[in-house]
């Protein structure tokens, strides 16, 4: 690469606009995937082209909730599970704005699993995007309810005795309208969901898959981040379509990613105006009957 | 939509429903809740009124989500509020304390029960006087009202979401089941006599804007969320640019601010009713449902020729150390019926600071303390009888 001389202006990346520069080194571990998915946020958000002031991130707690504190958006860092509903607050207080929810597994599914669950059912119109790292990295590494059966962490040192929940297959059962799972070694098609996600009305999740080398990686013997993603490269199957119920995360034989879920349902916003044009009492004509079927 | 909103009349209303109708006169648009006794009233009357108002109701899956919930819609431009009971309230003081932090404005309504625990979810209690002042963990001020009539759940909450968004903070509203359930008559001003105070503003361009940078009155000028400005806003200690600052220097700037907004601008926060309380030589101190029966029992007392007078808190929080201080200082004794083993006396005995006795007429709760105990403390007071 190439500096010019003549120019006394330091270089400007092209991401620089979306980034709060002065907040910069972030707190993230060297081959953490979060920086990944990170830019393949801020990819999303230009390639979208979105007016970048109804545009708005909220996160929890965690290492990925760092990253409501690095966008240069109107951005919320909240308390650890609740970005979920303080998303659906912001997000009926002011439709216009798009709202970008990020959060690790153990805050969205774990202490937030309530709020993810009925935010997805009302289809409140939030795009989430869940950072899964398979452990709890900013407290050093604890299971999660992503941590694969026998998997090491530092309260499961003789392995972890439960079963993962399969977050695709949950968000598709509870109601959301898009569904993906990708891992941080998909780049493009990561970002390329991101903004499809980002264009849905409604409830859309999307999980990526990203290397810990510093928590779970070390004690599950996973090498370097490289190796992580190696890992993915040979173990990733995309299978775009399926019954997310089969998208399974099989460390030993298959990761499962692909695009799972893409319907369409009236969102919470839509329903709660037109239940409320008619004054509460609808004849269930067939545009209702549709909006309450499960997909 | 505006006549809508302002029910300008005469009305036979229980106090639930009056809150609901103060909250719609002060510009509450939005409402998050989760039904619990004896609060849901509050609920039900929003998920009708507030549709009628372009407003958004929302039923939460449960009480964290309802604050959280309020807070977001908060940043998103909107007047939020929500109503719970005892359990809700534990519930919701995690994000209260995000609240806090992060100086957003709403309004919090707890029609208390008595605890602990599910206790008495359809009787009255004051149990929750000091978890609205500490329950939330790390250190912080609070502004709480308490109403003791339908009436005053319409006023006071106006005044709640006025301070709310004066000082940019949840104001809670302690009532309690008698106050919420009870009807009386509650007149509802024009629209015009009511004074609504909104969120000041940020006057400088986005570049230069410090959210968390105050004006004179120690408060902040609000962006909200899709106005250009571009805010961050953290639950982690932040400094004026609204970062994280991981450091006692920043925490100290962050907890001088929080603090110092409310404590130095207490005067025109709290609020007092004196009754009697020139001559007075014992003075009962009440609030909420409590103050009625403390009222009933002070004008008794006149009767018999004791120089009885009345302070009714109508702030709760701050408290009112000055007033007490003072009075403390030239009384027999000062009285506090409460439902509730003690709380709010405690507050009074380390105000009166040993000037004079203070007695605590107690009440476990599930029901109303009768004006009889409280006369009955007045006089014994009088008489200078531990």
């Amino acid at each position: 690469m190439t500096t010019r001389k003549t120019s006394k202006e330091p270089p400007v990346h092209p991401k620089d606009t979306l980034l709060r520069t002065e907040r910069i080194p972030h707190i993230w571990c060297p081959g953490c995937g979060i920086g990944t998915v990170f830019g393949a946020v801020m990819a999303a958000i230009q390639k979208s082209g979105c007016d970048l002031d109804r545009l708005a991130m909220v996160s929890g707690i965690g290492c990925t909730g760092r990253m409501a504190g690095y966008i240069r958006l109107d951005s919320f860092h909240t308390t650890h599970g609740r970005a979920i509903p303080f998303a659906t607050g912001l997000k009926l207080a002011r439709p216009e704005t798009k709202v970008l929810v990020v959060s690790g597994d153990g805050d969205l599914l774990a202490i937030g699993g309530n709020h993810f669950i009925h935010a997805a059912r009302r289809n409140i119109d939030l795009t989430v995007l869940c950072v899964n790292n398979l452990n709890y990295g900013m407290t050093g590494g604890q299971q999660a309810p992503s941590t694969p059966f026998g998997a090491k962490t530092t309260t499961t040192t003789a392995g972890s005795p439960e079963e993962p929940f399969n977050f695709c297959h949950l968000a598709a059962a509870c109601g959301a309208v898009y569904v993906a799972r990708w891992t941080a070694l998909h780049i493009r098609l990561l970002t390329n969901a991101i903004t499809e996600a980002m264009q849905k009305r409604g409830f859309s999740f999307l999980e990526v898959l990203t290397p810990c080398p510093s928590s779970f990686g070390r004690r599950n013997r996973m090498g370097s981040a490289l190796d992580t993603l190696k890992f993915y490269h040979d173990r990733s199957v995309i299978k775009n379509g399926i019954d997310p119920k089969d998208a399974l995360l099989d460390y030993d034989n298959q990761i499962v990613v692909g695009r799972f879920v893409d319907i369409e349902r009236p969102t919470f916003m839509d329903n709660y105006e037109a239940l409320n044009r008619t004054q509460g009492a609808p004849s269930p004509g067939p545009e209702m009957q549709k909006g309450r079927r499960r997909p | 939509m505006s006549d809508k909103a302002v029910l300008t009349g005469t009305w036979f209303m229980n106090g639930d429903h009056a809150c609901c109708e103060g909250a719609l006169a002060a510009g509450c648009r939005f409402f998050a809740g989760y039904p619990i006794t004896p609060a849901t009233e509050v609920a039900e009357r929003m998920s009708r009124r507030l549709p009628e108002l372009g407003g958004v109701y929302i039923q939460m899956e449960d009480e964290l989500a309802s604050m959280a919930a309020i807070l977001g819609a908060s940043w998103g431009g909107m007047k939020a509020m929500t109503s719970t009971s005892g359990p809700g309230f534990s519930l919701m003081m995690e994000n209260i304390g995000l609240g806090v932090c992060t100086e957003t404005p709403c309004v919090v309504c707890n029609v208390q029960r008595a605890g602990p625990s599910t206790g008495l979810p359809t009787l009255v209690a004051q149990g929750d006087m000091m978890q609205a002042r500490w329950g939330s963990h790390g250190h912080y001020e609070i502004i709480a009202l308490s109403p003791s009539s339908p009436q005053e759940m319409f006023d006071f909450t106006i005044r709640a979401f006025n301070l709310s968004e004066q000082y940019r903070l949840p104001v809670i509203i302690l009532a309690d089941e008698v106050v919420g359930h009870m009807n009386e008559r509650v007149v509802i001003p024009p629209a015009d006599e009511i004074e609504v105070v909104k969120r000041r503003k940020p006057k400088v361009p986005p570049a230069e804007y410090r959210p968390y940078m105050p004006d004179a009155d120690g408060v902040a000028p609000m962006a909200d969320c899709g106005e250009g400005y571009r805010i961050h806003v953290t639950g982690l200690t932040h400094d004026e640019r609204g970062y994280p600052g991981m450091n006692a220097a920043t925490q100290g700037q962050m907890m001088e601010r929080l603090i110092r907004k409310i404590r130095a601008n207490r005067d025109s926060i709290i609020r007092t009713e004196n009754v009697f309380l020139d001559d007075a030589e014992v003075v009962v101190v009440a609030y909420g449902i409590s103050a009625r029966s403390a009222r009933h029992a002070v004008q008794e007392a006149r009767t018999k020729g004791i120089r009885a007078g009345l302070i009714k808190l109508e702030t709760v929080w701050p408290f009112p150390e000055e007033l007490i201080r003072s009075v403390a200082s030239r009384v027999r004794a000062l009285v506090m019926p409460e439902i509730n083993a003690g709380q709010m006396v405690l507050e009074l005995e380390r105000c009166a600071g040993g000037a004079c006795p203070v007695r605590l007429v107690a009440h476990y709760g599930g029901a109303l303390i009768p004006p009889a105990s409280v006369l009955d403390a007045v006089q014994k007071a009088w008489k200078g009888k531990e």
